[in-house]
């Protein structure tokens, strides 16, 4: 049966991506830990750091499609997803430090014991447990992502209206994270982690498993997804974003397909956070800013909405440009950014993996004389006009 | 004309005699041995000079008590002499302390300094404070009334009854009344005044009405006075709370219609260019912010070319302002917005984009540092409306802010640009076939709205940091603002903006700032569930357009 679910959604296009990172997952170990350094083939572990970042932005980018390309849900609020997700691994982060902070408390992190608290509040609880704190990478931001949605979609609120109330959201919990007494760090955010399930976390094994562990992530997340989409489940999605109101007559509950959606979507996103933080250790109120969420929008815009691979695409491609600018010429970052934004939606709607769709479609056609599926379609138009 | 010099004649007159009144003080004696005695006998025979100095009420004195608080005050070990002293280079140059007469350079080692301690400290304050009283300039009597009503020292009472007796300004001798009223309430006098003197004090202080008043009151009602004094200063605390709590109820007020009517600025042009023609511009807070930028630029020239006309500097920003953010507004529209009408989403991400690149511009060209912006002398200080402080910038944005929006509403309704895009927002085609251009007039509504929040950005610039990163801080709320209003209505984006102003400022003093704002967008994003199109929502077919 979830044999079936996965195989249903194996294309052709999702051949090649899991192609890709099945050689990613085997290469870049290889790469890293067994090829000397002094070979042309070795990879850094700040450069595998560096991928893992990359790949998470990919993992929230193809949740943002989930929603955004296939339900018509533009969400400017996904970072706030993404961020809770990555404070709840960094809380279980801050609770295997132990007494090795610097005032050697061994229950309060540090900054609890700097605002003079003398217990531990009751929402980092069980953070110590690793089992835990997964489970609530994923079940607090699906929790206020079904909460919010339920609200949002049972109201009808569609459209701009919706994008622009996400966009509150992040920036709510923006204000909120930032504030010192809310018990998550305030300002600066967590950080200073020492070791993960035992492990120390600068270990360049840890590096390489944490990398893995991102491939098998967006791995599985995108077959999840693909699934998702061949299942009949997302024919109504992909409906409903087309004629929402068609699709609500013809007797679906479409409030019940959306909500599932984007609550799975901003699971995905929740899992992509809590990737992110051991990886780059650290998570501070920023990731909440509504900046950060509508970049990730423009990953997904840049390689293809409405794809999947699109958006991996996208944001691994963004995410590289913004490395190499913000390291040659700060400067220019944000006018390559801006430019990129404006670009893509006047010249690239469907994205590069549209474009390259719309290339392969033409071609054969100028080349050869048309065949007959194309040229059947357009004798009856014209006949049609004709008549 | 007439009536004006004829005050000013009549000021002329009372200024002539108040200083005549204080030349010909009889109390005046010679201060030059008092200032002597100053520098001999240690800290306890500097005390007893001061004292005898501050009861000779001399205003000339001051300047010598305040060189010996400030440690100018010093000995020349020639020949004994009082002498001011100040640090020049190596040496001291030194100046008689009454006369002021320079009396030449001298190395350190030649004057001894008059030290002081705490207690001395204490008394240099009271004297200065007693005897600047008497001063002839009107704002240092104010002031040192003020003074020792904080400080309460009883030993200003007898100069500041003194100053009362004399005091012809209305204002200033109320203020020293109450300082009396101070003094007397608090101090050792209160058990021998009689029960309608004690009445007399709080009723002063009562009349005083502030805070500080409030906090004395309280004091006197929980001290270990009389039983008397007690009653009457509790029954003044709670007519005192009162009238506070009703001030500060006023106050948020105010701060709320203030704060709602910079959200209107911030948000009206989002409602031409959100509300009617229906496009997201994200780059709304980019257009306020080059409006600020542009009356930078206008100060500049002012401030280059013609510094006298500073002042009007603010009325020459605002068109250029206008012109230069409504430019580039049409500069976006016909570049780039015209492409995306009908796809709200893509234009969104557009000109977000857009946005990133402006701010970039800005802080490339400007830096990314605040910009220094001036106020007009007519926009600084504060006047005060009974307890209210209201400050002229902010009564003059209120004000601002809602001429802009009847500006705006008369162009709307009673123009014939006015028709033409209420014509094209209601029926395109149909406009289109009456000969209306629609293309224009999409691209002049878009130059509009910029235009707009352009102006904001003339007032904003007044009360916040012109920086790349301005208009920022006011895009979600604009949008709020407009959301919450009901898009399409210039009506609600009012209403909006003036009820999310004062529901932030009323939850601020229980909340906090922060929030505040938090429960705010809480409340809207709530709000929106209950009624998705706002609170004044288009009804009929335009909604689903």
């Amino acid at each position: 049966m979830l044999l079936r679910f996965f195989l249903m959604g194996l294309d052709r296009k999702a051949g090649i991506v899991l192609t890709i990172l099945a050689i990613l997952a085997v290469a870049v170990p290889v790469m890293t830990l067994w090829v000397p350094a002094d070979s042309p083939f070795h990879l850094s572990v700040f450069t595998v750091s560096l991928l893992g970042k990359y790949l998470c932005f990919a993992l929230l980018a193809l949740a943002l499609d989930l929603v955004w390309g296939y339900c018509g849900i533009l969400s400017l609020g996904h970072a706030a997803f993404f961020a809770l997700g990555g404070y709840a691994m960094g809380m279980y982060l801050m609770r295997q430090i132990g007494p090795r902070g610097v005032y050697g408390n061994p229950e309060l992190p540090d900054f609890m014991v700097f605002l003079n608290w003398t217990e531990l509040p009751w929402y980092w609880w069980g953070f110590d447990q690793f089992w835990f704190a997964a489970l609530m990478v994923l079940v607090v931001p699906g929790a206020l992502a079904f909460a919010f949605g339920w609200f949002a979609f049972r109201s009808r609120v569609t459209g701009v209206y919706l994008s622009i109330i996400t966009q509150a959201l992040t920036f709510a919990l923006l204000l909120a994270f930032f504030r010192n007494d809310m018990g998550f760090g305030g300002n600066n955010g967590l950080t200073d982690f020492k070791d993960i399930l035992g492990y120390d976390i600068q270990a360049d094994t840890t590096r390489v498993a944490l990398f893995v562990a991102t491939v098998a992530a967006l791995a599985l997340s995108y077959m999840i997804a693909s699934g998702v989409i061949a299942s009949k489940l997302g024919k109504v999605l992909v409906a409903l974003r087309d004629a929402e109101s068609r699709v609500r007559f013809m007797g679906y509950d479409t409030e019940s397909y959306k909500l599932f959606a984007w609550s799975l979507s901003a699971c995905m996103a929740g899992v992509a956070g809590a990737l992110y933080v051991p990886q780059v250790g650290i998570i501070n109120p920023s990731e909440f800013a509504p900046a950060s969420s509508i970049e990730a929008v423009i990953w997904v815009a840049v390689g293809g909405r409405g794809t999947l691979a699109g958006g991996i695409l996208g944001a691994v491609l963004v995410n590289m440009g913004k490395s190499y600018f913000t390291g040659a010429l700060p400067e220019l970052w944000l006018f390559a950014l801006g430019g990129l934004f404006v670009a893509v939606t006047l010249f690239l709607p469907k994205g590069l993996l549209g474009l390259w769709g719309q290339l392969t479609a033409k071609l054969p056609r100028r080349n050869k004389a048309s065949p007959l599926p194309n040229a059947q379609p357009a004798n009856q138009t014209a006949g049609q006009k004709g008549a | 004309m007439r009536r004006a010099l004829r005050w000013l004649m009549a000021l002329c007159v009372v200024v002539a005699t108040s200083t005549a009144a204080y030349a010909a003080d009889p109390r005046a004696i010679d201060l030059r041995p008092l200032v002597q005695a100053l520098g001999s006998g240690g800290y306890s025979g500097t005390e007893k000079a001061l004292a005898q100095l501050s009861e000779a009420g001399d205003p000339a004195a001051v300047p010598v008590i305040e060189a010996l608080q400030a440690g100018d005050l010093h000995v020349r070990k020639a020949d004994g002499a009082v002498v001011i002293a100040r640090k020049a280079g190596d040496a001291f140059t030194l100046t008689d302390p009454l006369t002021r007469a320079a009396l030449g350079d001298a190395p350190a080692a030649a004057v001894e300094k008059i030290r002081i301690n705490n207690a001395l400290r204490r008394a240099i304050s009271a004297s200065l404070g007693a005897l600047t009283l008497m001063s002839p300039d009107a704002g240092v009597r104010r002031s040192a009334a003020d003074a020792v009503f904080k400080s309460r020292d009883a030993s200003a009472l007898e100069t500041l009854s003194a100053a009362i007796a004399k005091e012809q300004d209305k204002g200033i001798r109320a203020a020293m009344e109450q300082a009396r009223a101070a003094i007397l309430l608090t101090g050792e006098a209160a058990s021998k005044m009689t029960d309608a003197e004690i009445q007399a004090a709080t009723d002063t202080l009562t009349a005083r009405g502030d805070r500080d008043a409030l906090v004395l009151l309280n004091m006197v009602a929980g001290s270990g006075a009389s039983d008397i004094t007690k009653r009457s200063a509790a029954a003044a605390v709670s007519t005192l709370e009162q009238k506070l709590a009703f001030w500060a109820a006023l106050q948020n007020l105010w701060y709320g219609l203030s704060l709602g009517s910079v959200l209107l600025l911030a948000a009206i042009g989002l409602a031409v260019t959100f509300g009617v023609m229906g496009v997201i511009n994200m780059a709304h807070g980019e257009m306020v912010m080059i409006g600020a930028y542009t009356t930078f630029m206008v100060q500049e020239a002012f401030r280059a070319y013609a510094p006298g006309l500073f002042d009007l500097s603010i009325l020459v920003a605002l068109p250029a302002a206008f012109l230069v953010s409504g430019g580039v507004g049409i500069i976006i529209e016909r570049s780039v917005i015209r492409w995306l009408y009908g796809r709200p989403l893509e234009t969104l991400l557009a000109t977000w984009g857009l946005s990133l690149a402006l701010q970039q511009a800005v802080r490339s060209i400007f830096g990314p540092t605040n910009r220094e912006v001036g106020a007009p002398s007519w926009m600084s200080g504060a006047f005060e409306l009974g307890g209210l402080t209201i400050t002229y910038g902010r009564l003059w944005i209120v004000i601002f802010a809602f001429t802009v929006f009847a500006a705006l509403l008369v162009a709307l309704k009673r123009t014939w640009f006015g028709l033409s895009i209420r014509a094209v927002t209601q029926n395109r085609p149909m406009a289109n076939a009456m000969g209306i251009r629609t293309a224009r007039v999409d691209a002049l509504t878009f130059g509009l709205g910029s235009g707009i929040a352009g102006l904001a950005g003339v007032a904003l610039s007044q009360i916040d940091n012109v920086s790349p990163n301005l208009g920022q801080g006011y895009i979600i709320d604009s949008f709020m603002v407009v959301v919450f209003g009901g898009v399409g209505n210039l009506w609600g984006t009012l209403v909006g903006a003036l009820t999310l102003g004062s529901i932030n400022k009323f939850l601020e003093p229980y909340a906090g700032a922060v929030l505040g704002k938090i429960l705010v967008l809480i409340f809207i994003i709530l709000f929106i569930q209950r009624r998705p199109r706002g609170l004044f929502a288009l009804k009929g077919r335009s909604v689903e357009a």
